[in-house]
């Protein structure tokens, strides 16, 4: 009871934060063909805009195509439906990161990721990406 | 000619030279570059929900400084654009956004996304003209057959970015042919280069750039240049890849202002 009531929040708040509709979607899977991280992605964008709409949330919080997705906006520019996909993906993996404290990067890791070359840009983009 | 610019933090590190031979071939342009003070760092990544606006903060800041000196704001760094860009058009449009983020900021006059943005591609595209950029060349690029790498975030979101056709872009083309060399379109000049993936996923981020790279030379290009530190970086990751620089580099040797700024 209390765990579908919490599904249906998230779904709204997916919705609110992205802004986005998914229920605009006509299933081309033009976002998926586009996508550079199909491939890595276990839900693939078209995919997750089904799954928004079901209201299927616990899968997408676990499915890793939240820290695949590389905001290129391939996926927002070339969907014939204005669906923004990538903008539902980076609502979910907020949610993640907000609730869960689900972080994909810990400042730990960083002196062995950072090599002479680094752009600060790099450091910076990622912080802001994969943690809260 | 003078314009307020926000240098961003890697072009103040890693990507000095960015920075260094804009500023110069501005000058020989006659037109000037007049950074911002105290700006902060943009994030380097625009934050898509619609609920976050503390991490907006600072690009409002330097919009806002930009229009109290009644200039455009120029940028260089393709991220920077992005996200100081994409910022303007919220604060031009999404009330809510405006609303929350000059109650936050308390400023003398409001912001409300008055301040016209320019990449350098664009001063020099809509300001300078690429024809009257081409009669100021000195050392003109004989020969060299560069690839343009677009990437992601000045074409899209193109609604937005305004910046070119996001699918079949020109401006870095017409650039490359007003320095005198021969522009080499390939297929995946605005396809992503992995961005931010390449700090966590070398494999992943190196398999995107080998087929970027291998596609550039395919079609015949020598080298590519870029105006993004990250695209840069992660082109770089491809073993034997084509050469990578910065587009302001070949704009000073073409302007013959390059000697003397130290790489
Ligand atoms: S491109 Fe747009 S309409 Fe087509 S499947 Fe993706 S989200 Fe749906
Ligand atoms: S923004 Fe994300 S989901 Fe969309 S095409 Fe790019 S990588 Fe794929
Ligand atoms: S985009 Fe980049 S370089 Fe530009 S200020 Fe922001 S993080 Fe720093
Ligand atoms: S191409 Fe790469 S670094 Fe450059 S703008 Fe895209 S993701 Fe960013």
């Amino acid at each position: 009871m209390s765990n579908v009531s919490k599904t249906e929040r998230q779904a709204a708040m997916i919705r609110e934060i992205s802004g986005a509709n998914p229920a605009k979607c006509m299933k081309c899977g033009k976002c998926s063909a586009t996508c550079p991280a199909f491939d890595e992605m276990d839900i693939k964008p078209h995919q997750f805009v089904s799954y928004v709409q079901d209201g299927n949330i616990e899968a997408l919080a676990a499915s890793k195509s939240l820290w695949k997705c590389l905001s290129c906006f391939a996926c927002i520019e070339r969907c014939p439906r204005n669906v923004k996909p990538a903008k539902l993906i980076d609502a979910a993996r907020q949610i993640v990161e907000r609730e869960k404290g689900g972080d994909y990067l810990s400042p730990d890791e960083i002196p062995a990721l950072l090599d002479p070359e680094l752009p600060q840009q790099l450091l910076v983009s990622a912080f802001r990406r994969y943690r809260r | 000619m003078k314009y307020s610019y926000y240098p961003g933090c890697t072009l103040k590190n890693k990507a000095k030279v960015l920075d260094a031979y804009a500023r110069a071939s501005a000058l020989a342009l006659g037109f000037e570059l007049e950074e911002i003070r105290d700006w902060q760092c943009c994030g380097g990544v625009y934050p898509l929900g619609s609920d976050e606006i503390a991490t907006k903060l600072s690009s409002v800041r330097a919009l806002a400084d930009a229009r109290d000196h009644g200039r455009e704001l120029v940028t260089l760094c393709s991220a920077c654009h992005h996200v100081i860009k994409r910022v303007n058009d919220d604060m031009q449009n999404v009330a809510d956004i405006r609303t929350r983020a000059n109650n936050y900021m308390q400023l003398d006059t409001p912001y409300t996304g008055e301040t016209n943005v320019l990449h350098f591609f664009e001063v020099l595209r809509d300001r300078v003209g690429f024809d009257a950029l081409a009669k100021k060349v000195v050392n003109p690029l004989k020969g060299k057959k560069i690839g343009a790498y677009y990437g992601c975030l000045l074409l899209r979101p193109g609604e937005i970015m305004a910046f070119d056709d996001p699918e079949n872009p020109r401006v870095m083309e017409d650039f490359i042919r007003a320095l005198g060399a021969e522009p080499v379109v390939y297929p995946y000049r605005n396809e992503c280069c992995g961005g931010y993936i390449s700090l966590k996923e070398k494999e992943m981020a190196t398999r995107m750039t080998d087929t970027i790279q291998e596609s550039a030379s395919g079609f015949g290009a020598e080298m590519l240049i870029t105006a993004c530190p990250l695209c840069r970086y992660n082109l770089n990751m491809t073993a034997n890849g084509l050469p990578v620089v910065y587009f302001t580099e070949l704009l000073a040797e073409a302007l013959g202002v390059k000697e003397g700024i130290e790489a």
